[in-house]
């Protein structure tokens, strides 16, 4: 049994005062949309709180019982053992055009796919641009830490100039590895995408804003106002060689500077 | 009497495809096959399905897993380069256990190689050419009136067996014309796809899926989809015997070398020679019991392909232990389709 359960009406039938007892409500739990599982993150890591928001949105919108979710592979792999809804598994990079295949054969569903930066960004441009391009009725969920998380560190597109990783021990250099890509910019031009914005969820502001804009990317699909994009960063404490809090810091600090939060498109100002 | 349509090979196996009620498909250009992507860009919109020309043949292999995950009749098309692409994500729906129609309109290679017919991708088809140990149904035409039926056959095999489903075809069957009876959908007791993913409702959650972590799934796993390989070569194997009663030679072939050697075969005859064929439909499952039951009165095969020698391999393995395999082979490329003299030449050399 856990605390919460027993906690509020155990408080109920501490208050004698009847008119007391009315005013006290649950204002704060699990989204139903996620199961009541431990998560295997690792401490500090955003996917958590990632996968909450993106829960909300479906609760909120009331989505769940006919969402589609599509897993990529890397850290999230594991989607469909934390979200209560039917998910398909992709292989690296393809989610974009495995959840077209889903859409236009489920055009009823709500359909998501949730990638990292080397499953979107390096082995899965082709699918990400094109889906976007076609416009395809999909929320695509991108999180953006500036590496390859599940296999050990590695640099991924989105690595910072000068940041070292497990292939990039000198750091990042711009002249031999490219800069780094800003992939809600980079989609925001194609015609065929309604919403793009990048958000964090590295403090209670960013993370309220966060949850604004998971749920109007969201909407975009549920009204059936085209194809959304949502590119979340994201801590990867273990990776970086960060305790959670500098991991965090980072986020806040390195990762905003480049990759700029806010809004950078959206056709139907929602 | 059944109407006879003049048909192109690969408009017989779109054709076909409506027919068995796919409405969704995802392709890609690529000589020689763009007839089949052309033709149902035009048909799809006028019941209601939907075609798409992805961006390379990964995104429509990958498309192709997500329709069949939602529980849909797909197909998609290509040829040997791009077959070649397709492997990962064929890897990933005979994991997951997913239907689907693959078209492979075999050309020469390797690399960029030609556009003339080959049957160099039998490797690739038969013994699972993506990784980690797998299978998918392999069905050779040799006719136009084979391109229709076959296809129809892959959708129908695809979903009893949930697996892929491969039409392993060529550039000549591809590319000629010939008499077609458009024959209806056949009958067929189908299972439920009660695996298919379509958003909760009120019931549990459904999850497609290849990856296995437990101590002993993954395992537990790969013993069940060798289990279904073994039921498909009880049940599901498919050949055709031509003038084999009293041979003394016996030919093997697939596809449209198939029909070059029937022509040699019809010349050996009038010469007196006693030759049959043995054409394997199904190539897997491949016909190992015709084959070893077909070898222990007739003592001599010569095994003949558009290739350096792939399916003559199975041959080998399949016959009775005294049988003599010989082979000849004509490996793809402009000029090299070999005309029925020169295969009787082979005959006699060998009878």
């Amino acid at each position: 049994m856990r605390i919460e359960d027993f906690l509020v009406p155990f408080a109920l039938n501490l208050v004698p005062d009847f008119k007391a007892r009315r005013y006290m409500q649950q204002v704060f739990k699990r989204p139903v949309s996620l199961k009541d599982v431990q998560t295997h993150f690792c401490p500090g890591c955003h996917h958590g709180t990632i996968h909450r928001l993106v829960a909300e949105a479906m609760d909120t919108l009331g989505v769940q019982r006919r969402t589609i979710g599509v897993a990529s592979v890397g850290c999230s792999v594991f989607l469909y053992g934390y979200f209560d809804i039917d998910v398909v598994e992709a292989p690296h990079g393809r989610a974009a055009a495995v959840a077209t295949g889903v859409k236009r054969a489920k055009p009823d569903s709500f359909v998501f796919t949730y990638q990292g930066d080397g499953d979107l960004a390096a082995i899965g441009t082709a699918e990400i641009i094109h889906a976007a391009n076609r416009g395809e009725d999909i929320t695509v969920v991108f999180v953006n830490n500036t590496t390859y998380g599940m296999t050990g560190g590695q640099m991924a597109p989105t690595t910072l100039v000068g940041q070292k990783t497990s292939t990039s021990p000198y750091g990042r250099n711009q002249s031999k590895d490219g800069a780094p890509i800003r992939m809600a910019e980079l989609l925001a031009q194609l015609e065929g995408v309604a919403f793009s914005a990048r958000v964090a969820v590295n403090s209670p502001k960013n993370l309220m804003d966060a949850k604004k804009q998971i749920r109007k990317a969201f909407q975009y699909q549920v009204e059936g106002k085209g194809f959304s994009f949502i590119e979340a960063l994201s801590s990867c404490p273990t990776n970086w060689g960060l305790n959670p809090l500098k991991a965090n810091a980072r986020v806040g600090s390195e990762m905003c500077d480049y990759f700029k939060l806010g809004v950078i498109k959206n056709t139907e100002n929602l | 009497m059944a109407k006879r349509l003049f048909v192109k090979g690969n408009e017989a196996v779109a054709m076909a495809a409506l027919e068995a009620g796919c409405r969704y498909y995802f392709g890609y250009p690529i000589t020689p096959q763009s007839d089949i992507p052309e033709y149902l860009s035009r048909e799809l919109p006028k019941l209601g399905g939907e075609f798409i020309q992805a961006e390379s043949e990964i995104a429509s292999i990958n498309m192709l897993l997500g329709a069949s995950a939602a529980g849909v009749r797909a197909m998609t098309s290509s040829s040997s380069p791009g077959i070649s692409l397709k492997q990962e994500g064929i890897s990933y729906m005979a994991g997951s256990e997913l239907p689907g129609v693959i078209v492979n309109i075999s050309r020469s290679g390797p690399g960029l190689g030609g556009i003339d017919a080959s049957q160099a991708d039998y490797f690739q088809s038969v013994k699972g050419g993506g990784h980690g140990g797998y299978h998918i149904i392999v069905l050779a035409p040799a006719s136009i009136q084979e391109m229709y039926d076959l296809t129809m056959l892959a959708f129908d095999l695809a979903d009893i067996y949930r697996m892929p489903a491969m039409v392993l075809a060529d550039s000549v069957v591809g590319q000629m014309k010939e008499a077609l009876v458009a024959n209806r959908r056949p009958e067929v007791d189908l299972p439920a796809k009660d695996w298919a993913v379509r958003g909760i409702g009120d019931c549990e959650q459904r999850v497609v899926k290849s990856l296995y972590l437990g101590d002993g799934e993954l395992e537990a796993h790969n013993w069940r989809l060798h289990a279904k390989y073994q039921q498909l070569k009880q049940k599901e194997t498919r050949w055709e015997g031509f003038e084999t009663g009293d041979a003394r030679l016996l030919v093997t072939a697939f596809g449209s070398t198939a029909r070059i050697v029937k022509t040699a075969i019809m010349m050996a005859r009038e010469a007196g020679l006693k030759v049959g064929l043995l054409r394997p439909i199904t190539l897997f499952p491949f016909p190992e019991k015709a084959l070893s039951d077909a070898t222990r009165l007739c003592k001599k095969v010569l095994d003949i392909e558009l290739n350096t020698g792939q399916m003559v391999e199975d041959v080998r393995l399949a016959v009775a232990r005294d049988a003599e395999v010989y082979f000849y082979g004509r490996p793809p490329g402009a000029g090299s389709l070999p005309t029925p003299e020169e295969l009787f030449e082979q005959i006699k050399k060998y009878y």
